[in-house]
């Protein structure tokens, strides 16, 4: 990963749900010096919803952006945790010659499964000793979630401990803060169930923010915009389901990163959250 | 599951065949150690548990399989791939079930998330990329749950989260190319489903 100059997937979530990662994402590139280039013309991963319908469909989708970037000549950046789990598992199936061939007569026929698939947190994780940390984020103390897209399966993701990862933990201490030792880190937040089976994100989601919230946890780091979105947006909910009084805020790393990096809570956009990070990164004088 | 269920057993090979041709998964090699129900997040809402699923499969009770909750409340976490001792990558087997559910058309167990699956595609095709505001109304639409996202869609337009407008991409000719050359499209508009009461 000696490259600075990526090609850029946002994924479609980063364009409404999720903005304030593409924010947060571009602006401490940025400030790293990674050049980070949106992809032309994306179309969707096919999420979770293509590899339940059809095979051909779930590889096929990815494969055009793989393409993309491919032409680009540049290691393609995904921000999307469920993006990146689709590109990986795609780059991985094409490995197949029956199926490279199959797929490449949807893509285009130059296409030969070559760009190498990147998540933002290795990107950063990797410049983490020359990261310049002007607003340390002292006492701060941050569950790190990294859900299951990122770690599993780690045969295809090659990610990180699929049972107890540390990238984001270790990304933590460089930004000054104080990564906790916790039992959730990679237990399923009800992933794409809200719409339809909203009792189960409710308990599953309730069961780790009670034990980051016993932990005294200051806010919870996420890298995938479905567990943000399920576990910041439905507290209320949980809060009135189970009887707690939950109140953490979900933030990205990329939001926790530009902060230590003296980027302005404005420019990450912290104002988008459901629970406001403010008052808690005011008691520790960050904000 | 319920107890005492009359159980129709199929030609062994049909499903086992199928299952293991569609995932490259080799089913018989599970013993029934159960790790795989015991890390299962989502085991406690399933009528069959995965370690049950897998043995049903190899017992070719194709009926009760495909009949079950379990392969529609598999998210693929991939907690019981990632601790197999045998190696066999379990989500990847309920995957093939939904794959074999969707092409034979069998009723659902869980309606509501054929229903969304089924939604989330049609934006896909539609516009090339995922759009919540479409997915989100035309899901609420038909699973004639009108209230139950309101006051959330609510608060996400206020903070400028739901884009209303659909994405514009040229690559959305190509997708719905793909979706047609590789039979994915499915109904526009499924048998309605009744909104569920108890969830």
């Amino acid at each position: 990963m000696s490259t600075n100059a990526y090609a850029y997937y946002p994924g479609c979530t980063l364009h409404s749900t999720a903005k304030e990662y593409d924010v947060s994402a571009r602006a401490v590139c940025e400030k790293l010096g990674v050049g980070l280039e949106e992809l032309k013309d994306w179309t969707c991963c096919g999420a979770s919803s293509a590899h339940t319908t059809n095979e051909m469909l779930a590889i096929t989708l990815p494969a055009r952006d793989l393409r993309t970037a491919e032409k680009m000549g540049k290691p393609l950046a995904v921000a999307c945790a469920m993006c990146f789990n689709r590109l990986k598992v795609t780059e991985h199936e094409l490995a197949d010659k029956a199926k490279l061939d199959a797929v490449k007569a949807l893509v285009g026929e130059d296409f030969s499964n070559t760009a190498e698939v990147v998540h933002l947190l290795q990107i950063l994780y990797e410049r983490r000793k020359t990261m310049v940390v002007s607003k340390p984020l002292k006492g701060l103390k941050v569950a790190s979630y990294y859900g299951c897209m990122l770690v599993r399966p780690y045969e295809i993701t090659k990610f990180d401990d699929p049972e107890n990862p540390q990238m984001m933990d270790k990304l933590m201490v460089t930004l000054g803060a104080q990564p906790l030792d916790w039992d959730f880190k990679t237990a399923c937040c009800g992933a794409s169930l809200p719409l339809t089976r909203r009792d189960i994100v409710l308990k599953l989601s309730h069961r780790l923010l009670v034990q980051a919230q016993q932990l005294g946890a200051d806010c919870l780091a996420v890298a995938c915009p479905m567990c943000q979105f399920n576990l910041d947006a439905y507290q209320e909910a949980i809060n009135q389901e189970f009887g707690s009084k939950i109140k953490i805020p979900i933030l990205y790393f990329t939001q926790l990163a530009g902060l230590a990096m003296g980027l302005s809570p404005h420019q990450l956009h912290l104002d988008k959250h459901i629970v406001d990070p403010m008052p808690a990164l005011k008691n520790k004088g960050l904000a | 599951m319920a107890t005492g269920a009359a159980v129709t057993p199929s030609p062994v090979s049909d499903l086992r065949t199928f299952v293991e041709k569609q995932s490259g998964q080799r089913i018989l090699d599970c013993y029934q150690c159960g790790k795989c129900s015991a890390g299962c997040p989502i085991d406690y809402a399933m009528d069959l548990g995965p370690r049950q699923i897998m043995r049903f499969i190899q017992l070719g009770l194709k009926k009760e399989v495909m009949q079950s909750t379990t392969i529609w409340l598999c998210v693929s976490c991939e907690t019981c791939s990632s601790r197999c001792p045998a190696k066999i990558d379990i989500a990847k087997v309920m995957e093939s079930l939904r794959i074999l559910a969707v092409a034979e058309g069998s009723l659902p167990a869980e309606k509501h998330i054929d229903l969304f699956h089924r939604t989330f595609l049609n934006t896909i095709r539609r516009y090339g990329r995922a759009h919540e505001f479409t997915l989100t109304a035309t899901y609420t639409v038909k699973s004639r749950n009108l209230f139950a996202n309101l006051g959330l869609a609510q608060t996400m337009l206020s903070k400028g989260k739901l884009a209303i407008m659909p994405p514009k991409v040229e690559g959305s000719a190509w997708v719905k190319n793909v979706f047609s050359k590789t039979k994915s499209t499915r109904p526009e508009n499924p048998t309605t489903v009744k909104a569920e009461g108890g969830h």
